[in-house]
């Protein structure tokens, strides 16, 4: 009975996760490039993300409650606070990853021809890609924590059973949602560096 | 500068230049870097763009593959204006070579080779054919290099490697950047004999900068000394070696100067 509620939760854990990190990939990755090619939004960018980041998370959602069309109870709510989280460690690490390529070789890309978007491909994508899936790990691991708060704000997922717990002063149901979690976020941890070292050059 | 008449073999009619700078002026940050730099490079020529760093001879040579825009004057590549031409054209049809290398340490060997014949769309077996041959042509066995990558490779290598890349889709002209300057002297030696064969067996032209008075005589067939952003002497090598300038006698000065203590 427990343990299927624990794998219902997890699934729909999972799923709060994958759609928050692929929405904030789908956002970040295109707005890093964009952003590697104009210094000065780059730097108000970065540090407009940057303070999000530095929202505590439960603020977060408190904030989001009010407004209108993203805002209420519920899943929506939850999984754009979780995109708002996301965005930070995929636009940076793109944004440094590309940026952090080794100016003689853009330098030849460009002395040999290259349009601009044929360098993005060929040259900047695949040597920042180490970085940027670094940045993807980061983001997903992270979610998958703060994912567990978004239950207080019906999100649903394993901090169902964190804060049911909680409001039972019982550990047993507090860890019915903590451990998978946290294997959650050790094994996407793992997988995904896999990944990463697979690609780096 | 001199005056003399350039060696003309099939002259027929007003020799076109293959590049050249007209009152040609760079300024950056408020400061000349370069100033009414006039010069005709002639096809077939080695001009050699000799000066201490910080002369401009990058900022020059970036001038003509449209690295960099002049800020006044112009810069003609077989008579057209490069300002005018399609940057991306202009440069598939320029080699350019580094000090550093450039090459991409994602690709392998017969890709950096093969990259400009790619980017023009040339077929995969055309391409595998001339990377073979090029690899050879610097003195790179093609079965043991083609697969290797840029990390895997000596400093003499990834410049010959650079320069079978700049080679590759037959441009007219190469423009070369200190390509040497980082080779121990005996790799440096053996690389100036080979570039120097090899721009013959081609017939390519050359804009080479260096910072090399030995260099600059072995492999110019004229030589362009720059002194702070103004073409000071432009000489066959025969002819540097009796010139009166005092910067071009304080880069001659350094030629015999060692003697045993
Ligand atoms: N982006 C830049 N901003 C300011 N000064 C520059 C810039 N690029 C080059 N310069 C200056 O222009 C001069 C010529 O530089 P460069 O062409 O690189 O010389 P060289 O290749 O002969 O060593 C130098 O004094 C350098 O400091
Ligand atoms: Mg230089």
């Amino acid at each position: 009975m427990l343990l299927n509620e624990i794998l219902a939760l997890s699934a729909e854990h999972l799923w709060l996760v994958a759609v928050a990190v692929i929405t904030a990939a789908a956002i970040a990755g295109p707005l890093a490039v964009l952003l590697t090619r104009h210094a000065r939004p780059r730097r108000w960018t970065l540090a407009a993300v940057n303070v999000i980041q530095t929202i505590p998370s439960l603020a977060l959602f408190g904030f989001l409650l009010p407004l209108p069309l993203i805002g209420g109870v519920g899943k929506r709510t939850a999984i754009v606070a979780l995109v708002l989280y996301a965005l930070l460690p995929i636009l940076r690490n793109t944004v440094v990853g590309i940026m952090g390529i080794d100016p003689h070789v853009r330098q030849s890309a460009v002395a040999m021809g290259m349009t601009d978007s044929q360098i993005l491909r060929s040259v900047e994508l695949p040597l920042a890609m180490p970085m940027i899936l670094a940045g993807l790990r980061i983001a997903t691991v992270t979610t998958i924590g703060t994912a567990t708060i978004a239950a207080a704000i019906g999100g649903g997922g394993l901090g169902t059973f964190v804060f049911r717990g909680i409001a039972m002063v019982d550990t047993k149901t507090i860890l019915a949602g903590a451990v998978p979690a946290a294997l959650m976020a050790i094994t996407a941890d793992e997988v995904l560096e896999w990944v990463e070292r697979r690609f780096s050059v | 500068m001199n005056g003399l008449p350039e060696a003309n073999i099939n002259y027929d009619g007003p020799m076109a230049a293959l590049v050249e700078f007209q009152s040609l002026t760079y300024e950056i940050a408020g400061r000349a870097v370069l100033r009414g730099i006039d010069l005709r490079i002639e096809e077939n020529e080695t001009v050699v763009l000799l000066g201490r760093s910080g002369s401009g001879k990058t900022t020059l040579l970036k001038m003509v593959n449209r690295l960099l825009e002049p800020s006044s004057g112009a810069v003609l590549f077989s008579g057209k204006s490069v300002t005018a031409s399609d940057p991306i054209t202009l440069r598939r049809g320029i080699g350019y070579v580094i000090q550093e290398g450039g090459l991409f340490p994602h690709q392998s060997v017969a890709q950096n080779v093969g990259l400009v014949p790619w980017l023009q769309g040339w077929p995969e077996d055309r391409i595998a054919a001339r990377v073979r041959e090029l690899l050879e042509a610097v003195g790179l066995s093609a079965a043991v290099y083609a697969g290797r990558y840029p990390k895997q490779l000596s400093g003499g290598e990834k410049q010959r490697v650079g320069i079978a890349r700049a080679l590759a889709a037959d441009p007219p002209l190469l423009l070369l950047d200190e390509p040497f300057a980082a080779l121990d002297p005996i790799t440096r030696f053996e690389m100036q004999q080979h570039f120097s064969r090899l721009r013959k067996a081609y017939g390519k032209t050359a804009l080479f900068v260096t910072h090399d008075i030995r260099e600059a005589l072995l492999l110019g067939t004229r030589i362009a000394l720059l002194h702070e952003g103004r073409l000071d002497v432009v000489a066959s090598p025969d002819d540097f070696l009796r010139t009166e300038s005092v910067h071009a006698r304080a880069f001659l000065a350094t030629l015999n100067e060692w003697s045993p203590n």
